[in-house]
Protein backbone atom coordinates (compact mmCIF):
# COMPACT_ATOMS: atom_id res chain seq x y z
CA UNK A 1 0.00 0.00 0.00
CA UNK A 2 2.97 2.16 0.95
CA UNK A 3 4.76 1.12 -2.04
CA UNK A 4 1.96 2.21 -4.34
CA UNK A 5 0.86 5.39 -2.47
CA UNK A 6 5.08 6.28 -2.82
CA UNK A 7 5.02 5.68 -6.74
CA UNK A 8 1.61 7.44 -7.26
CA UNK A 9 2.94 10.45 -5.41
CA UNK A 10 6.28 10.48 -7.40
CA UNK A 11 4.58 10.12 -10.65
CA UNK A 12 2.39 13.19 -10.30
CA UNK A 13 4.84 15.04 -9.11
CA UNK A 14 6.42 14.88 -11.95
CA UNK A 15 3.97 14.88 -14.62
CA UNK A 16 2.39 18.11 -12.24
CA UNK A 17 5.92 19.83 -12.09
CA UNK A 18 6.41 19.07 -15.98
CA UNK A 19 2.97 20.27 -16.85
CA UNK A 20 3.22 23.77 -14.61
CA UNK A 21 6.34 24.92 -15.89
CA UNK A 22 8.62 24.27 -13.78
CA UNK A 23 11.33 22.76 -15.88
CA UNK A 24 10.49 25.87 -18.83
CA UNK A 25 11.44 27.72 -15.85
CA UNK A 26 14.73 26.51 -15.39
CA UNK A 27 15.58 26.16 -18.83
CA UNK A 28 14.71 29.52 -19.88
CA UNK A 29 15.75 31.18 -16.66
CA UNK A 30 19.56 29.64 -17.15
CA UNK A 31 18.83 30.95 -20.96
CA UNK A 32 18.92 34.15 -19.90
CA UNK A 33 21.65 33.96 -17.81
CA UNK A 34 23.60 32.95 -20.60
CA UNK A 35 22.20 35.36 -22.91
CA UNK A 36 23.25 37.98 -20.36
CA UNK A 37 26.65 36.89 -19.93
CA UNK A 38 27.33 37.09 -23.96
CA UNK A 39 26.00 40.72 -23.58
CA UNK A 40 28.64 41.46 -20.43
CA UNK A 41 30.87 39.65 -22.34
CA UNK A 42 30.50 42.09 -25.53
CA UNK A 43 30.27 45.24 -23.62
CA UNK A 44 34.00 44.00 -22.01
CA UNK A 45 35.82 43.50 -25.54
CA UNK A 46 34.60 47.29 -25.80
CA UNK A 47 35.96 48.72 -22.63
CA UNK A 48 39.01 46.51 -23.83
CA UNK A 49 39.35 48.02 -26.75
CA UNK A 50 39.06 51.72 -25.84
CA UNK A 51 42.40 52.53 -24.32
CA UNK A 52 43.92 51.84 -27.81
CA UNK A 53 41.28 54.05 -29.56
CA UNK A 54 42.35 56.74 -26.92
CA UNK A 55 45.77 56.21 -27.15
CA UNK A 56 46.04 56.73 -30.97
CA UNK A 57 43.62 59.62 -30.58
CA UNK A 58 46.15 61.18 -28.08
CA UNK A 59 48.79 60.89 -30.59
CA UNK A 60 46.35 63.16 -32.65
CA UNK A 61 48.00 67.18 -31.90
CA UNK A 62 45.32 69.26 -30.42
CA UNK A 63 42.30 66.41 -30.61
CA UNK A 64 39.07 67.65 -28.88
CA UNK A 65 40.04 67.11 -25.26
CA UNK A 66 36.49 67.53 -24.23
CA UNK A 67 35.37 64.50 -26.34
CA UNK A 68 38.60 62.47 -25.52
CA UNK A 69 38.05 63.40 -21.90
CA UNK A 70 34.11 62.13 -21.74
CA UNK A 71 35.41 58.61 -23.27
CA UNK A 72 37.57 58.21 -20.74
CA UNK A 73 35.40 59.36 -17.63
CA UNK A 74 32.72 57.47 -19.57
CA UNK A 75 34.54 54.03 -19.27
CA UNK A 76 36.03 54.14 -16.08
CA UNK A 77 32.37 55.00 -14.73
CA UNK A 78 30.86 51.79 -16.48
CA UNK A 79 33.73 49.26 -15.08
CA UNK A 80 33.55 50.56 -11.87
CA UNK A 81 30.12 48.88 -11.70
CA UNK A 82 30.30 45.32 -11.21
CA UNK A 83 29.04 43.61 -13.80
CA UNK A 84 27.53 40.00 -12.83
CA UNK A 85 25.24 37.63 -13.71
CA UNK A 86 22.88 38.41 -10.88
CA UNK A 87 22.46 42.15 -12.10
CA UNK A 88 19.54 40.55 -13.96
CA UNK A 89 17.09 40.13 -10.68
CA UNK A 90 18.25 43.79 -9.63
CA UNK A 91 16.30 46.15 -11.43
CA UNK A 92 18.28 49.04 -9.99
CA UNK A 93 21.37 48.05 -10.57
CA UNK A 94 19.82 46.56 -14.19
CA UNK A 95 19.18 50.47 -15.09
CA UNK A 96 22.69 52.18 -13.48
CA UNK A 97 24.84 49.52 -15.43
CA UNK A 98 22.47 49.89 -18.80
CA UNK A 99 22.93 53.95 -18.14
CA UNK A 100 26.64 53.75 -17.72
CA UNK A 101 27.20 51.80 -20.81
CA UNK A 102 24.42 53.55 -23.07
CA UNK A 103 26.80 56.78 -22.18
CA UNK A 104 29.65 55.59 -23.26
CA UNK A 105 28.34 54.68 -26.49
CA UNK A 106 27.47 57.83 -26.83
CA UNK A 107 30.99 59.25 -26.03
CA UNK A 108 32.34 56.82 -27.89
CA UNK A 109 30.26 57.77 -31.22
CA UNK A 110 30.71 61.36 -30.72
CA UNK A 111 34.44 60.95 -30.69
CA UNK A 112 34.24 58.93 -33.84
CA UNK A 113 32.40 61.86 -35.65
CA UNK A 114 34.85 64.35 -34.37
CA UNK A 115 37.22 62.45 -35.54
CA UNK A 116 36.43 62.85 -39.14
CA UNK A 117 37.45 66.07 -38.93
CA UNK A 118 41.22 65.16 -38.59
CA UNK A 119 42.57 64.49 -41.67
CA UNK A 120 45.78 62.58 -39.97
CA UNK A 121 43.35 60.66 -37.89
CA UNK A 122 41.55 59.04 -41.33
CA UNK A 123 44.88 58.42 -42.83
CA UNK A 124 46.24 56.75 -39.53
CA UNK A 125 45.93 53.30 -40.49
CA UNK A 126 45.82 51.92 -37.00
CA UNK A 127 43.03 53.91 -36.17
CA UNK A 128 41.07 53.30 -39.14
CA UNK A 129 41.63 49.39 -38.07
CA UNK A 130 40.11 49.78 -34.43
CA UNK A 131 37.26 51.90 -36.12
CA UNK A 132 36.23 48.46 -37.98
CA UNK A 133 37.08 46.40 -34.61
CA UNK A 134 34.88 49.21 -32.52
CA UNK A 135 32.29 48.77 -35.49
CA UNK A 136 32.24 44.88 -35.28
CA UNK A 137 31.58 45.36 -31.70
CA UNK A 138 29.20 47.64 -31.45
CA UNK A 139 27.58 44.90 -33.59
CA UNK A 140 27.89 42.14 -31.63
CA UNK A 141 26.78 44.22 -28.93
CA UNK A 142 23.34 44.72 -30.48
CA UNK A 143 22.94 40.73 -31.58
CA UNK A 144 23.59 39.91 -27.82
CA UNK A 145 21.16 42.75 -26.86
CA UNK A 146 18.70 41.54 -29.01
CA UNK A 147 19.29 37.86 -28.33
CA UNK A 148 18.87 39.11 -24.74
CA UNK A 149 15.83 40.62 -24.99
CA UNK A 150 14.28 37.73 -26.91
CA UNK A 151 15.04 35.17 -24.52
CA UNK A 152 13.51 37.50 -21.32
CA UNK A 153 10.58 38.42 -23.21
CA UNK A 154 9.84 34.30 -23.68
CA UNK A 155 10.96 34.10 -19.90
CA UNK A 156 8.41 36.99 -19.05
CA UNK A 157 5.58 35.37 -20.94
CA UNK A 158 5.87 32.16 -19.21
CA UNK A 159 6.08 33.91 -15.73
CA UNK A 160 3.39 36.11 -16.58
CA UNK A 161 0.87 33.86 -18.33
CA UNK A 162 -1.67 31.31 -16.19
CA UNK A 163 -1.17 28.99 -15.32
CA UNK A 164 2.44 28.68 -15.26
CA UNK A 165 2.70 32.23 -13.27
CA UNK A 166 1.45 30.50 -10.01
CA UNK A 167 4.67 28.37 -10.33
CA UNK A 168 6.35 31.79 -11.16
CA UNK A 169 4.91 32.53 -7.59
CA UNK A 170 5.41 29.48 -5.63
CA UNK A 171 9.25 28.91 -6.74
CA UNK A 172 9.79 32.79 -6.52
CA UNK A 173 10.36 33.40 -10.23
CA UNK A 174 10.32 37.10 -10.81
CA UNK A 175 9.59 38.81 -14.15
CA UNK A 176 12.79 39.80 -15.66
CA UNK A 177 14.23 43.56 -16.11
CA UNK A 178 14.24 43.77 -20.34
CA UNK A 179 16.22 47.07 -21.73
CA UNK A 180 15.07 49.72 -22.26
CA UNK A 181 16.19 53.04 -23.71
CA UNK A 182 17.64 55.75 -21.64
CA UNK A 183 16.15 58.43 -23.55
CA UNK A 184 12.91 57.61 -24.74
CA UNK A 185 11.50 61.27 -25.27
CA UNK A 186 14.74 62.36 -26.80
CA UNK A 187 14.11 59.32 -29.78
CA UNK A 188 10.84 59.32 -30.45
CA UNK A 189 10.55 63.41 -31.18
CA UNK A 190 11.54 63.97 -35.38
CA UNK A 191 14.98 65.69 -35.07
CA UNK A 192 14.77 69.42 -35.86
CA UNK A 193 16.34 69.94 -39.77
CA UNK A 194 17.23 73.54 -40.12
CA UNK A 195 20.07 74.91 -42.89
CA UNK A 196 19.84 78.67 -41.90
CA UNK A 197 22.79 78.31 -39.14
CA UNK A 198 25.34 75.77 -38.62
CA UNK A 199 24.17 72.78 -36.50
CA UNK A 200 25.43 73.31 -32.40
CA UNK A 201 26.24 70.77 -30.41
CA UNK B 1 -2.04 22.36 -2.73
CA UNK B 2 -4.67 25.02 -1.25
CA UNK B 3 -2.94 27.97 -1.45
CA UNK B 4 -2.60 27.27 -5.22
CA UNK B 5 -6.12 26.73 -5.22
CA UNK B 6 -7.15 29.89 -3.87
CA UNK B 7 -4.71 31.68 -6.23
CA UNK B 8 -6.28 30.06 -9.17
CA UNK B 9 -9.31 31.46 -8.27
CA UNK B 10 -8.07 34.99 -7.67
CA UNK B 11 -6.25 34.81 -11.16
CA UNK B 12 -9.80 33.57 -12.58
CA UNK B 13 -11.72 36.55 -10.77
CA UNK B 14 -9.25 39.03 -12.31
CA UNK B 15 -9.14 37.71 -16.08
CA UNK B 16 -12.67 37.92 -16.50
CA UNK B 17 -12.65 40.88 -15.01
CA UNK B 18 -9.68 42.32 -17.72
CA UNK B 19 -10.89 39.75 -20.71
CA UNK B 20 -13.12 43.06 -22.17
CA UNK B 21 -10.33 45.30 -21.45
CA UNK B 22 -8.02 43.00 -23.26
CA UNK B 23 -10.17 42.02 -26.28
CA UNK B 24 -10.79 45.73 -27.27
CA UNK B 25 -6.82 46.52 -26.54
CA UNK B 26 -6.03 43.38 -28.92
CA UNK B 27 -8.78 44.67 -31.03
CA UNK B 28 -6.48 48.03 -31.23
CA UNK B 29 -3.47 46.51 -31.19
CA UNK B 30 -4.07 44.89 -34.54
CA UNK B 31 -5.03 47.43 -36.38
CA UNK B 32 -2.06 49.57 -35.78
CA UNK B 33 0.58 46.64 -36.34
CA UNK B 34 -0.71 46.63 -39.16
CA UNK B 35 1.04 50.15 -40.25
CA UNK B 36 4.46 49.41 -38.92
CA UNK B 37 6.98 49.61 -42.10
CA UNK B 38 7.59 45.95 -43.89
CA UNK B 39 10.82 45.18 -43.84
CA UNK B 40 12.50 42.89 -46.58
CA UNK B 41 11.64 39.70 -45.61
CA UNK B 42 14.47 36.61 -45.61
CA UNK B 43 14.63 34.63 -49.05
CA UNK B 44 14.02 30.92 -48.63
CA UNK B 45 17.61 29.01 -48.73
CA UNK B 46 17.55 28.05 -52.71
CA UNK B 47 21.21 27.86 -53.39
CA UNK B 48 24.57 28.91 -52.62
CA UNK B 49 23.84 32.16 -54.71
CA UNK B 50 20.76 33.71 -54.44
CA UNK B 51 20.93 36.84 -57.03
CA UNK B 52 17.31 38.91 -56.38
CA UNK B 53 18.48 41.72 -58.62
CA UNK B 54 19.20 39.93 -61.76
CA UNK B 55 22.70 41.27 -62.01
CA UNK B 56 24.19 38.12 -62.35
CA UNK B 57 24.17 36.52 -65.89
CA UNK B 58 23.21 32.56 -65.77
CA UNK B 59 26.93 31.20 -66.14
CA UNK B 60 28.09 33.64 -64.00
CA UNK B 61 25.89 32.01 -61.36
CA UNK B 62 26.96 28.59 -61.80
CA UNK B 63 30.30 29.50 -62.06
CA UNK B 64 30.26 31.30 -58.24
CA UNK B 65 28.07 27.79 -57.33
CA UNK B 66 30.70 25.47 -58.53
CA UNK B 67 33.47 27.04 -57.16
CA UNK B 68 31.76 27.27 -53.21
CA UNK B 69 30.24 23.62 -54.14
CA UNK B 70 33.79 22.44 -55.07
CA UNK B 71 35.24 24.27 -51.75
CA UNK B 72 32.12 22.98 -49.29
CA UNK B 73 33.07 19.44 -50.63
CA UNK B 74 36.60 19.86 -50.13
CA UNK B 75 36.72 21.97 -46.98
CA UNK B 76 33.47 21.71 -45.39
CA UNK B 77 32.47 25.28 -44.61
CA UNK B 78 29.34 26.65 -46.53
CA UNK B 79 29.69 30.09 -47.78
CA UNK B 80 26.16 31.53 -49.24
CA UNK B 81 26.49 35.04 -51.59
CA UNK B 82 22.87 36.98 -51.71
CA UNK B 83 21.84 40.30 -53.79
CA UNK B 84 19.25 41.99 -52.84
CA UNK B 85 18.02 45.60 -54.44
CA UNK B 86 17.83 47.00 -50.72
CA UNK B 87 17.32 46.33 -47.10
CA UNK B 88 15.53 49.73 -46.82
CA UNK B 89 14.45 50.39 -43.75
CA UNK B 90 17.05 47.98 -41.94
CA UNK B 91 20.66 48.54 -42.29
CA UNK B 92 22.46 45.87 -44.26
CA UNK B 93 24.07 44.44 -41.05
CA UNK B 94 20.90 44.01 -39.30
CA UNK B 95 19.31 42.66 -42.38
CA UNK B 96 22.10 40.45 -42.94
CA UNK B 97 22.35 38.92 -39.32
CA UNK B 98 18.11 38.47 -39.41
CA UNK B 99 19.18 36.22 -42.59
CA UNK B 100 22.00 34.50 -40.56
CA UNK B 101 19.96 33.81 -38.12
CA UNK B 102 16.94 32.34 -40.17
CA UNK B 103 19.64 30.19 -42.28
CA UNK B 104 22.00 28.97 -40.30
CA UNK B 105 24.86 28.27 -42.42
CA UNK B 106 27.69 25.99 -41.57
CA UNK B 107 28.17 22.46 -40.69
CA UNK B 108 25.69 21.09 -37.75
CA UNK B 109 29.03 20.01 -35.45
CA UNK B 110 31.16 22.89 -36.69
CA UNK B 111 28.85 25.69 -37.59
CA UNK B 112 31.13 27.20 -39.97
CA UNK B 113 29.24 29.01 -42.25
CA UNK B 114 29.78 33.18 -44.51
CA UNK B 115 27.29 34.27 -45.44
CA UNK B 116 27.92 37.71 -48.08
CA UNK B 117 25.34 40.23 -48.57
CA UNK B 118 25.01 42.81 -51.49
CA UNK B 119 22.07 45.36 -51.46
CA UNK B 120 22.88 46.69 -54.74
CA UNK B 121 20.68 49.93 -55.08
CA UNK B 122 22.25 50.74 -51.85
CA UNK B 123 26.03 50.35 -52.76
CA UNK B 124 26.75 48.03 -49.55
CA UNK B 125 28.09 44.98 -49.07
CA UNK B 126 28.44 42.98 -45.76
CA UNK B 127 30.25 39.75 -45.16
CA UNK B 128 29.03 38.31 -42.06
CA UNK B 129 30.76 35.43 -40.53
CA UNK B 130 29.56 32.89 -38.21
CA UNK B 131 31.26 32.60 -35.06
CA UNK B 132 33.22 29.40 -35.78
CA UNK B 133 35.21 31.26 -38.17
CA UNK B 134 35.55 34.43 -36.33
CA UNK B 135 38.95 33.52 -35.69
CA UNK B 136 39.84 32.65 -39.44
CA UNK B 137 38.17 35.93 -40.40
CA UNK B 138 38.31 38.46 -37.92
CA UNK B 139 36.34 41.76 -38.96
CA UNK B 140 39.61 43.68 -40.30
CA UNK B 141 40.05 40.63 -42.32
CA UNK B 142 36.46 40.83 -43.48
CA UNK B 143 36.70 44.51 -43.99
CA UNK B 144 40.12 44.35 -46.33
CA UNK B 145 38.45 41.42 -47.87
CA UNK B 146 36.00 44.05 -48.92
CA UNK B 147 37.62 47.02 -49.37
CA UNK B 148 40.53 45.54 -51.84
CA UNK B 149 38.58 42.63 -53.55
CA UNK B 150 35.02 43.21 -53.44
CA UNK B 151 34.88 46.82 -54.38
CA UNK B 152 36.87 47.97 -56.86
CA UNK B 153 35.42 45.91 -59.14
CA UNK B 154 31.84 46.92 -57.64
CA UNK B 155 32.68 50.35 -58.72
CA UNK B 156 33.58 49.28 -62.49
CA UNK B 157 30.33 47.19 -62.21
CA UNK B 158 31.66 44.13 -62.64
CA UNK B 159 30.33 42.65 -60.10
CA UNK B 160 31.11 38.76 -61.13
CA UNK B 161 34.29 39.83 -60.75
CA UNK B 162 34.25 41.73 -57.08
CA UNK B 163 32.48 38.69 -55.60
CA UNK B 164 34.79 35.92 -57.23
CA UNK B 165 37.52 37.69 -56.01
CA UNK B 166 35.79 38.07 -52.56
CA UNK B 167 35.14 34.30 -52.62
CA UNK B 168 38.62 33.19 -53.43
CA UNK B 169 40.06 35.85 -50.63
CA UNK B 170 37.63 34.11 -48.53
CA UNK B 171 38.42 30.61 -49.33
CA UNK B 172 42.01 31.33 -48.90
CA UNK B 173 41.42 33.02 -44.87
CA UNK B 174 39.67 29.80 -44.30
CA UNK B 175 41.83 27.49 -45.81
CA UNK B 176 44.14 28.98 -42.96
CA UNK B 177 42.24 27.22 -40.50
CA UNK B 178 42.03 24.06 -39.37
CA UNK B 179 38.60 22.70 -39.24
CA UNK B 180 37.41 18.83 -39.03
CA UNK B 181 37.30 17.50 -42.73
CA UNK B 182 34.13 17.19 -44.41
CA UNK B 183 32.65 13.68 -44.13
CA UNK B 184 33.23 11.69 -46.80
CA UNK B 185 30.13 10.97 -49.30
CA UNK B 186 26.93 12.74 -49.29
CA UNK B 187 26.39 16.59 -48.95
CA UNK B 188 26.79 17.86 -45.61
CA UNK B 189 23.39 19.66 -45.18
CA UNK B 190 21.44 16.60 -45.22
CA UNK B 191 22.33 15.18 -41.50
CA UNK B 192 19.53 13.54 -39.68
CA UNK B 193 17.69 16.07 -37.04
CA UNK B 194 16.55 13.27 -34.04
CA UNK B 195 19.03 11.56 -31.41
CA UNK B 196 21.41 9.18 -32.93
CA UNK B 197 19.36 5.82 -33.31
CA UNK B 198 21.68 3.63 -30.65
CA UNK B 199 21.35 6.43 -27.71
CA UNK B 200 17.79 6.76 -28.61
CA UNK B 201 17.15 2.77 -28.25
CA UNK B 202 18.88 2.62 -24.94
CA UNK B 203 16.61 6.19 -23.71
CA UNK B 204 13.84 4.58 -24.85
CA UNK B 205 14.98 0.94 -22.89
CA UNK B 206 15.74 2.49 -19.76
CA UNK B 207 12.51 4.38 -19.76
CA UNK B 208 10.03 1.87 -20.56
CA UNK B 209 11.08 0.09 -17.25
CA UNK B 210 11.21 2.84 -15.24
CA UNK B 211 7.56 4.13 -16.40
CA UNK B 212 6.49 0.54 -16.68
CA UNK B 213 7.66 -0.66 -13.08
CA UNK B 214 6.53 2.75 -12.00
CA UNK B 215 3.06 2.17 -13.71
CA UNK B 216 2.57 -1.39 -12.72
CA UNK B 217 2.90 0.15 -8.95
CA UNK B 218 -0.38 1.94 -9.22
CA UNK B 219 -2.39 0.02 -12.12
CA UNK B 220 -1.40 -3.55 -11.81
CA UNK B 221 0.71 -5.00 -15.32
CA UNK B 222 -2.02 -5.27 -17.79
CA UNK B 223 -3.06 -1.70 -17.79
CA UNK B 224 0.75 -0.74 -17.49
CA UNK B 225 2.08 -2.24 -20.08
CA UNK B 226 -0.39 -0.59 -22.32
CA UNK B 227 0.38 3.23 -21.01
CA UNK B 228 3.64 2.54 -21.35
CA UNK B 229 3.67 0.63 -24.84
CA UNK B 230 1.60 4.03 -25.97
CA UNK B 231 3.84 6.11 -24.58
CA UNK B 232 7.04 3.90 -26.07
CA UNK B 233 5.37 4.29 -29.20
CA UNK B 234 4.66 8.04 -28.91
CA UNK B 235 8.19 8.51 -27.49
CA UNK B 236 9.77 7.36 -30.24
CA UNK B 237 7.71 8.71 -32.98
CA UNK B 238 8.20 12.11 -31.61
CA UNK B 239 11.79 11.68 -31.04
CA UNK B 240 11.67 11.34 -34.63
CA UNK B 241 11.58 7.69 -35.62
CA UNK B 242 9.82 6.59 -38.62
CA UNK B 243 6.57 5.07 -38.02
CA UNK B 244 7.53 1.53 -38.25
CA UNK B 245 10.26 2.39 -35.54
CA UNK B 246 7.55 3.57 -33.37
CA UNK B 247 5.35 0.77 -33.99
CA UNK B 248 8.46 -1.79 -33.03
CA UNK B 249 9.02 0.21 -30.28
CA UNK B 250 5.51 -0.15 -29.15
CA UNK B 251 4.99 -3.79 -29.37
CA UNK B 252 8.60 -4.35 -27.79
CA UNK B 253 7.20 -2.55 -24.93
CA UNK B 254 4.27 -4.64 -24.33
CA UNK B 255 6.90 -7.72 -24.12
CA UNK B 256 8.89 -5.99 -22.02
CA UNK B 257 6.37 -5.04 -19.70
CA UNK B 258 3.98 -7.74 -19.43
CA UNK B 259 1.79 -10.11 -21.57
CA UNK B 260 -1.54 -8.80 -23.36
CA UNK B 261 -4.26 -10.14 -25.38
CA UNK B 262 -4.07 -9.54 -29.24
CA UNK B 263 -7.13 -6.50 -29.25
CA UNK B 264 -4.92 -4.80 -27.27
CA UNK B 265 -2.21 -5.13 -29.24
CA UNK B 266 -4.41 -4.32 -32.17
CA UNK B 267 -5.71 -1.17 -30.50
CA UNK B 268 -2.18 0.62 -29.70
CA UNK B 269 -1.07 -0.58 -33.54
CA UNK B 270 -3.93 1.39 -34.47
CA UNK B 271 -3.30 4.14 -32.09
CA UNK B 272 0.49 4.61 -33.02
CA UNK B 273 -0.24 4.48 -36.84
CA UNK B 274 -2.74 7.06 -36.85
CA UNK B 275 -0.39 9.52 -36.22
CA UNK B 276 0.59 9.73 -39.50
CA UNK B 277 4.14 9.31 -41.47
CA UNK B 278 6.17 11.45 -41.01
CA UNK B 279 9.68 11.86 -41.94
CA UNK B 280 10.88 12.72 -45.86
CA UNK B 281 13.77 13.35 -47.22
CA UNK B 282 15.10 16.71 -48.79
CA UNK B 283 15.98 16.59 -52.13
CA UNK B 284 19.69 16.52 -53.71
CA UNK B 285 21.30 19.91 -53.99
CA UNK B 286 22.18 22.51 -51.18
CA UNK B 287 20.38 23.13 -47.67
CA UNK B 288 22.12 24.69 -45.02
CA UNK B 289 24.35 22.53 -42.73
CA UNK B 290 22.01 24.60 -39.80
CA UNK B 291 24.68 24.83 -37.15
CA UNK B 292 26.42 28.61 -38.13
CA UNK B 293 25.80 30.74 -35.18
CA UNK B 294 26.31 34.21 -36.18
CA UNK B 295 27.03 36.66 -33.21
CA UNK B 296 27.40 39.86 -35.21
CA UNK B 297 30.92 39.09 -36.67
CA UNK B 298 32.13 40.32 -40.03
CA UNK B 299 32.26 43.92 -41.74
CA UNK B 300 30.30 45.85 -43.84
CA UNK B 301 31.56 48.23 -46.65
CA UNK B 302 29.99 50.57 -49.54
CA UNK B 303 31.06 51.36 -52.97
Amino acid sequence: MLRRALALATLSATLLLGGCGYNDFQRLDEQVKSAWSEVLNQYQRRSDLIPNIVATVKGEANFEQETLTKVVEARAKATSIQATPELVNNPEAFKKFQAAQGELSGALSRLLVVSENYPNLKANQGFQDLRVQLEGTENRITVARGRYVKTVAEYNVLARSFPTNLTAMIFSYPVKENFTVQNEAAISAPPAVTFDKPASK
Amino acid sequence: MRRIGRLAGQCVLALSVRTLTALVLCAWLTSTAAWAQEVLPVPPLAGRVIDQTATLSTPQVAALDAKLAAFEAQAGPQIVLLLVPATAPEDIASYAQRVADIWKIGRRAVGDGVLVVVAKNERAVRIEVAKALEGAIPDLAARQIIDRAIVPAFRTDDYAGGLNAGVDQLIARINGESLPAPRAGGPTGAQPTGLPLQEMGMFLFVGVLAVGGLLSAIFGRKLASVFTAVAAGGAAWWLGAGVLMALGAAVATVVVVGVLGVGTVVKIIAMTAGRGGGGGGGGGGFSSGGGGDFGGGGASGRW
